[in-house]
Parts: C-alpha cells; sequence; structure tokens
C-alpha cells in the first residue's frame, strides 16, 4: 500500500507541475540559456556557459543590467541531448524569451520551425544551420558572428598565405556527423579554384578516442596539412596521435570547437606548436574581463574557478553574451522601450554593428573581429584569426583573416533553398 | 469493497474470453480513454502536451514494440533505437517523395521498412540466444546508425545531415510542422498509439502471440508442439520493429521536428529497453507505466524546481533528478522485480479482498 500512496503522490505532483502557468513577470530581460554541464561534452559545455552566464551577472552588478533592466539568464540543462533541448524550449518558451542559444546543432534544428512560428530569434554561434545566414529564408534565425563555411576558407586562406596551397594535398579529419561533413562542399569547390587536392579522414562518433586506423592512413596519404573539425574527446586523441605519427603539428588547424584549453591541456607540452582557429579573444586582458572578474568572481556569484576565466571557452560564451547584451541596447535604441520582446530582439540582431570602436566603448578592444549583420545577412561574415598552443595557454598568432564571402555566399543561398524546398508553407522576409 | 466482480456472471464463452472480464476494468479503461481524448485537450498547457504527454505516448509505443520481441518472445534485444531510426528515415523519404500523400499514411507504412530491417537482423535468433543474441542485435545498431550518416540520399543530401519533418494538412487542419496545434499533434499520436496496442493486445492473444510465448518459456517444447521457431522468432521481430519503426516516425514528425542520426544512437535502446524491464516483461500496461517511469518522471522532478521559483542550477536539478531515477529504479526491482505491471495485478488483487483480506 505504501507505494501506492507514493504513485498518487507522484502523480499529483505531475498533474500540478504540467498545469502551473507561467509565474508572474517582473521588468527584466529574460534570457533562456540551454547549456550542458553534464553528459559526454560538459567539458566544453561548463566553461563556455561561465563566461555566458558571468557577462550578464557582470552587467547586472555594475550597471544595473541594460537600459536600466536587469537581466536573468536562466540555464536549462540539456546534456546535449535532442530530448532535453525540446523539453528546455517547452518550459522556457511560455517568459518571453529575447533569443535563445541551443548550443548544439541538432537542438537548433528541433526548434527552428517553432522559434521562426513563435517569433523568437534564435543566436547559434559559429554551430547549427550554416544555411540560417540568409536572412531572407530564415528571419529569426542569426548564426553571428561567421559560419563554418567561412571559417573553412579562412583557415584555406591561412596555409595560402604559409607556404603556398597550389599543388599541395590537404588531409581533413572529422568527425562523421553532420557537423564534420559540413564544410565539404567548401572544400570541393575551393579545391578546385585554388588548385590543391583534398583527402577526408572521417572520425565515427563511438570511435573518437580510437583514432589509429585514420592516422595510420594519414601516414599513407602523407598530407602537406591537416585540418581538423573535431569536438571533445575527439581533439586530445588526434593531437596525441599527430604526435605519434611525427605529422608537424605546425601544420595541423583544428576549427574553433578544437582548440580549447580543455582540449589541449591532456596534451601539455607536447602539443607544443598545434594551430586552431577562433574567432573570440583569449586571456583576461581586456577592461570587461577585469570587471567581470571584480564584480562577479571575485565577489563568488560565478560558477567559474578564477583560474579559468579567460579561457577559451570561458571568453567565446562571454562573447555569445557580448552580442546578444549589445542587441538588446540596440534593440532599445530603435524601439524606443525597455522591456523587449523576441520581435524587437529579432530587430536589435539584424541592425547589430560590433566595430572596432564600440568593442573599445565595451572594454573589449580587439576582442574579435567586426560584426556587422543586417536583414539579409544572419551570418556576419566575420573573420577567424589563428592561435597556437605553447605548451601550456594558447596565444594568438594572426590577425583576423577576412572569409571568401563570394564563394560561401552561394553555397548558404542554394542550402537556404534545399531547405525550405519541402516546406511550401515556409514563411521568409523580404528585405529592403 | 468497490473493485470486486461479485454478481458479474459469465453467460457466454465470449464474456468469459473477454481482455477485461472485470466491469470496473473496462469502467476504470474507458475513463482513461476520455480523459486522455477529452479531458486532457481541454486542461492541459502547450508545455504539457509537447513535453510530456506526446513524448510518453510514443515512447510506450516504442517500449510495447521492444515488449512484444523480448517480453512476449524472450528475445533479446538492443537495436530498437536503430529500428526506431528506419521508421524515422523511411517516413522522411516517403513524405519527401511523395508529398501529396497524408503524413498518417506515410507512418503507417514506414513501420513496414523497419519490419523488414527488424527480419533481416533477426535472422541469427535462429541459432543464438540469450545475451549473445543481444550482441548481434547491437550490431545492427552500429550498422544502422552508421548508414543513417553515410548515405546521404536518406536525409535527401542536405547539408546538415538531419532529417526534418515536412508540414502537412489533413482535412484543412495542420497536424505537423511548427504551425501545428499541440492539441491537434497529441489527438493524432493518441489515436495512432491507442489504435496500434489494441491491434498488438489482438495479436498477442491470437494464435501468433500464443506461439511467442510457446517460444519464450521453452523453445524445444514448442518445437515438438508444431511451433516453428522461424516464424515466431521472425514475425516476433517483424511486428516488434513495425511498433518501434513507427513510434521513430512520430518521434521525428511529431515531438523532436528534426533528427539527426545521433538521436537513434544506442542510449535511446536503453532508454527503451529500461521501460520495458522497469515496466514489466510481456505486460501491454507494463509498457507505458515503463515509459512514465523513465521518461516522464525525470521531467517531472526537474519541473519542481522551476515551479516553486527555486534558484537551484539547471545541472544540480540534473544531477539530483538522475540520482533519485536511480534511486527508484533500484528501489522498484527490489520490491518487485516483475516490474510496475506485477505491481499493479498485486495491487488489484489486494483490492479485491479489502477490507477483510483472507489467508
Amino acid at each position: 500500500m505504501k507505494f501506492r500512496s507514493l504513485a498518487i503522490a507522484l502523480a499529483a505532483t505531475a498533474i500540478t507541475a504540467g498545469g502551473l502557468a507561467a509565474t508572474a513577470q517582473a521588468q527584466e530581460h529574460y534570457i533562456p540559456n540551454l547549456s550542458y554541464r553534464t553528459g559526454p561534452y560538459a567539458g566544453g559545455g561548463i566553461p563556455f556557459a561561465n563566461g555566458f552566464g558571468d557577462y550578464f551577472t557582470m552587467l547586472n552588478e555594475r550597471d544595473g543590467g541594460i537600459g536600466g533592466v536587469p537581466v536573468r539568464v536562466e540555464e536549462c540543462e540539456t546534456g546535449y541531448n535532442s530530448q532535453k533541448g525540446i523539453e528546455c524550449y517547452e518550459a522556457t518558451k511560455g517568459n518571453n524569451p529575447l533569443v535563445y542559444t541551443p548550443l548544439s546543432t541538432g537542438i537548433t534544428l528541433g526548434i527552428i520551425p517553432q522559434t521562426t512560428q513563435a517569433k523568437t530569434p534564435i543566436l547559434s554561434m559559429g554551430y547549427g544551420l550554416s544555411a540560417a545566414g540568409i536572412g531572407e529564408t530564415f528571419p529569426y534565425t542569426f548564426t553571428y558572428p561567421t559560419s563554418y563555411w567561412n571559417q573553412m576558407s579562412s583557415i584555406l586562406k591561412y596555409i595560402d598565405a604559409n607556404g603556398g596551397l597550389e599543388g599541395k594535398k590537404i588531409g581533413y579529419i572529422y568527425l562523421d556527423a553532420g557537423y564534420g561533413k559540413e564544410p565539404i562542399p567548401v572544400l570541393e569547390a575551393l579545391s578546385e579554384q585554388m588548385g590543391f587536392e583534398w583527402v577526408g579522414f572521417p572520425v565515427a562518433g563511438k570511435d573518437m578516442q580510437n583514432q589509429g586506423s585514420q592516422w595510420l592512413n594519414v601516414r599513407k596519404e602523407r598530407p602537406d596539412w591537416m585540418i581538423m573539425w573535431g569536438w571533445g574527446a575527439m581533439n586530445a586523441t588526434a593531437v596525441k596521435e599527430a604526435i605519434k605519427t611525427r605529422f608537424p603539428l605546425d601544420r595541423f588547424i583544428g576549427n574553433w570547437w578544437a582548440g580549447a584549453n580543455a582540449d589541449l591541456d591532456p596534451v601539455g607540452p607536447d602539443g607544443k606548436g598545434y594551430l586552431s582557429a577562433n574567432f573570440s579573444g583569449i586571456g583576461t586582458d581586456f577592461p570587461a574581463l577585469k570587471d567581470v572578474q571584480k564584480y562577479v568572481v571575485d565577489a563568488g556569484k560565478s560558477q567559474a574557478d578564477a583560474d579559468k576565466v579567460g579561457d577559451v571557452l570561458y571568453n567565446r560564451g562571454l562573447y555569445n553574451a557580448v552580442i546578444i547584451a549589445e542587441a538588446i541596447r540596440v534593440a532599445q535604441e530603435m524601439t524606443g522601450k525597455k522591456e523587449l520582446t523576441g520581435a524587437d530582439m529579432k530587430i536589435g540582431l539584424e541592425n547589430i554593428k560590433l566595430d572596432g570602436a564600440r568593442l573599445e566603448e565595451l572594454g573589449l578592444a580587439g576582442f574579435a573581429g567586426d560584426l556587422i549583420g543586417s536583414c539579409k545577412d544572419h551570418e556576419g561574415g566575420s573573420p577567424v584569426f589563428i592561435q597556437q598552443w605553447n605548451g601550456t595557454e594558447w596565444e594568438r598568432k594572426t590577425d583576423p583573416i577576412e572569409p571568401m564571402l563570394e564563394i560561401t555566399r552561394p553555397l548558404l543561398e542554394d542550402a537556404a533553398a534545399g531547405y525550405i524546398a519541402d516546406k511550401p508553407d515556409w514563411k521568409g522576409q523580404t528585405c529592403s | 469493497m468497490f473493485y470486486r466482480e461479485a454478481g458479474q456472471f459469465k453467460t457466454s464463452y465470449k464474456s468469459d474470453q473477454a481482455i477485461f472480464p472485470i466491469l470496473q476494468d473496462r469502467i476504470g479503461l474507458g475513463l482513461i480513454v476520455a480523459i486522455a481524448l477529452i479531458g486532457i485537450p481541454f486542461i492541459a498547457t502547450d508545455g504539457f502536451l509537447n513535453s510530456i504527454m506526446i513524448p510518453f505516448l510514443i515512447l510506450a509505443l516504442a517500449a510495447i514494440g521492444l515488449n512484444i520481441l523480448t517480453g512476449y518472445c524472450g528475445q533479446l534485444s538492443l537495436g530498437t533505437g536503430a529500428f526506431m531510426g528506419v521508421g524515422a528515415y523511411s517516413c522522411y523519404k516517403l513524405a519527401t517523395i511523395f508529398p501529396d500523400v497524408t503524413i498518417l499514411v506515410h507512418i503507417l507504412l514506414s513501420g513496414f521498412f523497419a519490419a523488414a530491417a527488424g527480419v533481416i537482423f533477426g535472422l541469427p535468433s535462429l541459432r543464438i540466444k540469450g545475451l549473445y543474441l543481444a550482441i548481434t542485435t547491437l550490431a545492427a545498431q552500429f550498422f544502422l546508425e552508421w548508414m543513417f550518416v553515410r548515405w546521404g540520399w536518406l536525409f535527401n543530401y542536405n547539408e546538415s545531415g538531419a532529417i526534418q519533418n515536412v508540414p502537412q494538412k489533413l482535412f484543412g487542419v495542420q497536424i505537423t510542422g511548427a504551425a501545428a496545434d499541440p492539441v491537434t499533434r497529441y489527438l493524432v499520436v493518441l489515436s495512432i498509439v491507442v489504435f496500434l496496442t489494441w491491434i498488438a493486445s489482438n495479436i498477442i492473444r491470437g494464435r501468433i502471440g500464443r506461439s511467442w510465448m510457446m517460444i519464450r518459456d521453452m523453445d524445444i517444447a514448442a518445437e515438438l508442439m508444431g511451433i516453428k521457431p522461424l516464424n515466431a522468432k521472425l514475425s516476433a521481430f517483424a511486428v516488434s520493429s513495425y511498433f518501434c519503426g513507427v513510434a521513430g516516425a512520430l518521434m521525428v514528425f511529431f515531438w523532436l521536428g528534426s533528427a539527426e542520426a545521433d538521436v537513434f544512437n544506442i542510449n535511446l535502446s536503453f532508454q527503451v529497453l529500461f521501460m520495458v524491464i522497469i515496466g514489466g516483461m510481456g505486460s501491454l500496461i507494463g509498457s507505458f507505466m515503463g515509459a512514465a517511469f523513465i521518461f516522464v518522471l525525470p521531467v517531472v522532478i526537474r519541473t519542481i524546481p522551476r515551479v516553486l521559483g527555486l534558484d537551484i542550477g539547471g545541472a544540480t536539478v540534473e544531477h539530483v533528478s538522475t540520482m533519485a531515477i536511480g534511486a527508484l529504479i533500484v528501489l522498484f526491482l527490489i520490491v518487485e522485480p516483475h516490474g510496475l505491471a506485477r505491481l499493479w495485478q498485486i495491487g488489484k488483487e489486494k483490492l479485491r479482498n479489502w477490507p477483510f483480506p483472507y489467508g
């Protein structure tokens, strides 16, 4: 009988929990963050979520929010799992969310149709659906500051500038999933145009930590450069295998998800020379980050360890927050309202202008490349720079490298057209 | 006192063999169906439908599928997630190749592709038993997952590598896609699940279902009595995979909205297997209870702090919920190793004697 009463109690809780409507709202900017501090990728999710949350906490503490309205970030744990991501979206969508940061390509794809319907923007920063950069087709989805395709073109430009691409052989080691296969069209288009040869080494999701056969093939193929689209445990394993096969690490470039402190810490000094792309500043040498340390970390209001502030992924989460905060400011300015809705936020994101001067005002001079949005361009086309591991830390190696928009833009347009091909009722927008 | 069949006389073989011989059970089932069909659409919020009811029904259908194979026919399978994936991908292909045919037809057809995959990967079951069979179905899981990533035709060669829900209308009402009302989607899922559960209960009670149970209980004896293991085992794989395939198609088109191959990974197989074990092997109602326990309970636990307005970090809630569910699984398996369905049955037996138990 005990269990029956237990069962009744549980059922009662279920009904109350499901039935209760959204709670009353105070004046605030509500930003749900679908973070992942648990699960297989928590190593990357924790610093990102910390940086994201800490910047808004700093704005609340230092300036009393944005435009006088405090920001409330609510983290909803997804564990990088689509099922939980949809649950998080459902749980948060009733509280007037300004923007969603799904932090997973799978969750992004799942909620794009719904957020478009609900007129809430998504900012999938450097992940998600590349085609969403076409603003006419995807009015409420943004991939600022740039896309995987642009990133690939920037990396190839770097190689071209360091010894030339013509006649070279590029090895491309990638996670065998949608994410890793995404830049292949760019590689194919550019290999013809720039006259290089490329060869792919797919790594299955289950074999992230078991890349012996791929690197055997690398040894056989003898590529001049290696490019990696990796994630999680795959990155450290690949760098270790590269060391074992004596591949020169300064000719091995990871993308921006394959160049975090957590990736190279397990490799340590042996990984010296390994390169990766990045679009957000490294370290704490920026006034805004000093403020984060002063108002948040030292005050004990952060979940991050003090020495992890300024890590690559922490700063990337912080940059994500910077873009959102700036979009809120622009939206407040343009609509004249203090409290915003998702539709106002779209206006803010489309008119965002984070150039060098503005970044300096924010205390982030040189933190990232220029980001100028528009109704048509939801992708940003920002440059990326190349960073290098010195054995203990990442160091910035190059100036920002502009992407080849003339190559990638038509590819994006094709992809966007493909996305809506089987959706006759899809509502895009027209840009003047 | 109230739950007693005294005075309910069976006057025909038909009434004696009814699925629910006791009047109170029939009333109870009628009430549940009435609440699900009329009550819930009126009172439930969108969030309740989208993140609790729809997934619950879909996963219960998948659990019924696995229960047919594992619970009724005794063949352990770890390939459920992949078979659901076959259903989902074939439904996507059908829906994009024949956009004018209603999605309901595609969903019911897509199960047949999953059934075919199930039969192929069920062939080893003729020679291999128990845990060893589980390993061969694991091969199905890995192979099919690999195929979903590699074979571009399956997802129409799109760059994201994911399949997307195809928005469709039925009689002028939007039933899939973001514009579809959650209540509509819920009612569609509910009707399909109720219909297929009814089919399953009839198959299980009939000749085919009995041959499965004979194979489960003692395959040599079953063979001596004229049951062909080939037919029994492969039909169990086919029917089981059909249900899983339909559940997979529903999952993409009515719940998640899009899916990468990774959605159908081994964790999904385990999730459904746990539902079957916790709910009760060889029980349809157990499949529903198992789905409620494994899927709905964690959602409810995660919702509590949000509803109460407690400021607890998302990760902490997640850890607490995982620990609580783990502890409850251990507790329930100690109390009743045969699952929630058995617990329910014992409860019913006791209720019959209440308040004057004897013996």
